[in-house]
C-alpha cells in the first residue's frame, strides 16, 4: 500500500453463516470481489440497496472481521456505528473520550482533550450532560465527537444520521461538513441517503445488492462538500438512483 | 408507599379479626397485637438477636459478591470456564440449606464462619446471574467501537463491558439480601447461641409463639430495609439503570 493510499481492498469476498444453520452448511455470500482504494485526506462515500453488507465493508475495513477471500491494508480506522451507541452512565464528555481511553490515555488527559474538541466542535455546556438527557441528534455529534477524537487517521461513519428526523438530520450534517475540516482525517462514509453522499463525498461508490460488488463509482467535479440544490449534487443523485434502479 | 402501608394495615387488621372471632389459641397463633407487645416486651433480646444476624447478613453479601464477581468476570472473559463452571454454579442452588448448614457447622463450628458461608451459598447465584447479565448485555456493535479505538480485550472490559454490568450485580443484590437472610435463620438454628434464627428456635419449645412472630417480624424488616437501601442506592448511583421506570 503506498503511503498516500490509507485504505485498500483488493478482491475481497465475505459471507457469513446463515441464521440458523451450522457454520460449515448455508453460508451467506455477502461480498463479491471488493475493490476499493481511499486516497489520504478523502471522503469516499458507499452507498447500495438497504442489507447488501455497506456495514460489513465497514468492519473488514476497520480489521474487525477477516475476509474469506483478498486483502485489506488500512491505516487505524475509528469506527461509528449506525446508532451511535454511548455509553448511558457516563457524561457527554466521558463518552467523547472513549477513544483516547480505549488508546490507553488516563481519564484525565482524556477528558482535558475532550473539553478541547468540545469546544472547537461546540458542544460546550454539554460535558456533563447524560445520553438519555440529550436529544437524538446531539447524541449523534458526541459519538461523531468521540469518532473523530480517537487518534486515527481514518474515520469510517455507518449511516451516521439515519436515526434521525430530517431537521436533525440536516443540522447534524452541516455540523459534520464543519468539523470534518477541523479533524482532517480520510474518511468512509455509508450512507443510503444519496443527497449526503453527493453533498459530502469526493467519491461515490455504488454497491449492488446482495452478494455487492461495486456497480459504480462517480466522481464528482467540484470539491466537496456542495450545494444541495446545486445541479451537481441533483445530477450525482440521479446518477446513483439510476445505477440503484430506483425513480428519483 | 402509603398504598403500601394500608396494604400492611388490612393484613393486619383481618388476622387480627380472625384471631378474635376464631378464638384461636394465642399459643397457635398469637393476634398481631400479642405480637406487637412480645415486640416490645423482648425488645433488648430481639436488638441483640437483630445485629448478629445484621452482621452475618452484611459479611455473608460482601463475600457472595467478592466470589461471584470474580467468578463472573471469569465464566464472561473464557469460554472454557464457562462451560466448566456454569453447572458448577447451578449446582449450589441445587443443595438444601439447612442440610448443608448442619454439615457447616460440623465442619466449619459454632461461630460466625458456618453463618457467613451460608448466607454467602444462598446470595451468591442471583448476583453471580445478574452482573453475568449486564456483562451480556453490553450491544456487541459499542464492544466494536472500542475495539476499532484500539482497546484490547480486558481495555475494552475495564471501559464498556464492567460499569454495564454494576446494574445487574445491585439487582442481584438486592434479590440476594431478601433471600439471604433465610440462609442465616437456617444457619443459626444449625448451630448457635444468637440471632434472629436462634431467637425463633428457643421461643417455640417455650410456647412463646409470639416472640417467635416478633422475631419473624424482625427478621422481614431487616430484610425489606436492606432491600429498600439497595434499590435507593441503585436509583441514586445508577440513574441510567431501568430501576426507576420500571417500577413507575
Amino acid at each position: 500500500m503506498s503511503d498516500s493510499i490509507a485504505v485498500e481492498l483488493t478482491e475481497v469476498s465475505f459471507s457469513r453463516p446463515q441464521r440458523g444453520q451450522n457454520a460449515d452448511k448455508g453460508r451467506l455470500q455477502v461480498l463479491e470481489g471488493i475493490d476499493l482504494q481511499v486516497a489520504t485526506g478523502e471522503t469516499v462515500a458507499i452507498v447500495g440497496p438497504n442489507g447488501c453488507g455497506k456495514s460489513t465493508l465497514l468492519e473488514l475495513a476497520c480489521g474487525l472481521i477477516e475476509p474469506d477471500v483478498g486483502t485489506v491494508h488500512s491505516e487505524p480506522i475509528a469506527l461509528m456505528p449506525q446508532r451511535g451507541l454511548l455509553m448511558p452512565w457516563a457524561s457527554a464528555l466521558d463518552n467523547a473520550a472513549l477513544g483516547l481511553r480505549a488508546e490507553g490515555a488516563s481519564k484525565s488527559d482524556a477528558r482535558d482533550t475532550a473539553r478541547e474538541w468540545f469546544a472547537r466542535l461546540g458542544l460546550e455546556g454539554f460535558e456533563s450532560v447524560r445520553p438519555n438527557e440529550l436529544s437524538g441528534g446531539m447524541r449523534q455529534r458526541v459519538a461523531l465527537a468521540r469518532t473523530l477524537m480517537a487518534d486515527r487517521p481514518v474515520i469510517a461513519l455507518d449511516e451516521p444520521f439515519a436515526a434521525l428526523d430530517a431537521l436533525s438530520r440536516i443540522e447534524a450534517r452541516n455540523w459534520l461538513l464543519d468539523a470534518l475540516p477541523e479533524a482532517g482525517r480520510t474518511v468512509l462514509l455509508v450512507t443510503h441517503d444519496v443527497e449526503e453522499a453527493a453533498i459530502l463525498a469526493d467519491r461515490i461508490l455504488v454497491l449492488s445488492k446482495r452478494p455487492a460488488s461495486v456497480i459504480a463509482e462517480i466522481a464528482p467535479a467540484s470539491a466537496a462538500p456542495r450545494d444541495r440544490t446545486s445541479d451537481e449534487v441533483l445530477g450525482s443523485r440521479e446518477q446513483i438512483l439510476a445505477f440503484l434502479g430506483v425513480e428519483g | 408507599m402509603i398504598r403500601a402501608l394500608l396494604v400492611i394495615a388490612a393484613f393486619l387488621g383481618l388476622w387480627e379479626l380472625y384471631c378474635v372471632l376464631s378464638g384461636v389459641d394465642q399459643l397457635v397463633l398469637p393476634s398481631p397485637v400479642d405480637v406487637g407487645e412480645s415486640l416490645w416486651r423482648d425488645r433488648s433480646l430481639l436488638w441483640s438477636a437483630l445485629l448478629t444476624t445484621a452482621g452475618e447478613l452484611i459479611l455473608g453479601l460482601a463475600l457472595a459478591l467478592a466470589v461471584a464477581t470474580a467468578a463472573a468476570v471469569a465464566i464472561h472473559l473464557s469460554r472454557t470456564l464457562r462451560q466448566s463452571l456454569y453447572p458448577l454454579l447451578v449446582a449450589t442452588q441445587t443443595v438444601p440449606i439447612p442440610v448443608i448448614a448442619s454439615l457447616l457447622v460440623v465442619w466449619l463450628g459454632y461461630d460466625l464462619a458456618p453463618k457467613v458461608v451460608i448466607v454467602a451459598l444462598v446470595a451468591f447465584f442471583p448476583v453471580v446471574v445478574g452482573i453475568l447479565d449486564g456483562l451480556a448485555g453490553v450491544d456487541p456493535e459499542l464492544d466494536l467501537v472500542t475495539r476499532s479505538f484500539g482497546a484490547g480485550r480486558l481495555r475494552s472490559f475495564r471501559l464498556v463491558e464492567a460499569p454495564a454490568a454494576l446494574p445487574g450485580a445491585l439487582t442481584g443484590m438486592r434479590i440476594a439480601v431478601v433471600i439471604s437472610v433465610i440462609g442465616a435463620v437456617f444457619a443459626e438454628q444449625a448451630g448457635g447461641d444468637s440471632g434472629l434464627g436462634f431467637v425463633i428456635q428457643q421461643a417455640l419449645p417455650q410456647l412463646l409463639t409470639a416472640r417467635a412472630y416478633a422475631a419473624v417480624v424482625v427478621l422481614s424488616a431487616l430484610a425489606l430495609a436492606a432491600f429498600l437501601l439497595l434499590t435507593i442506592t441503585q436509583k441514586r448511583l445508577m440513574p441510567w439503570s431501568r430501576l426507576g421506570e420500571s417500577q413507575r
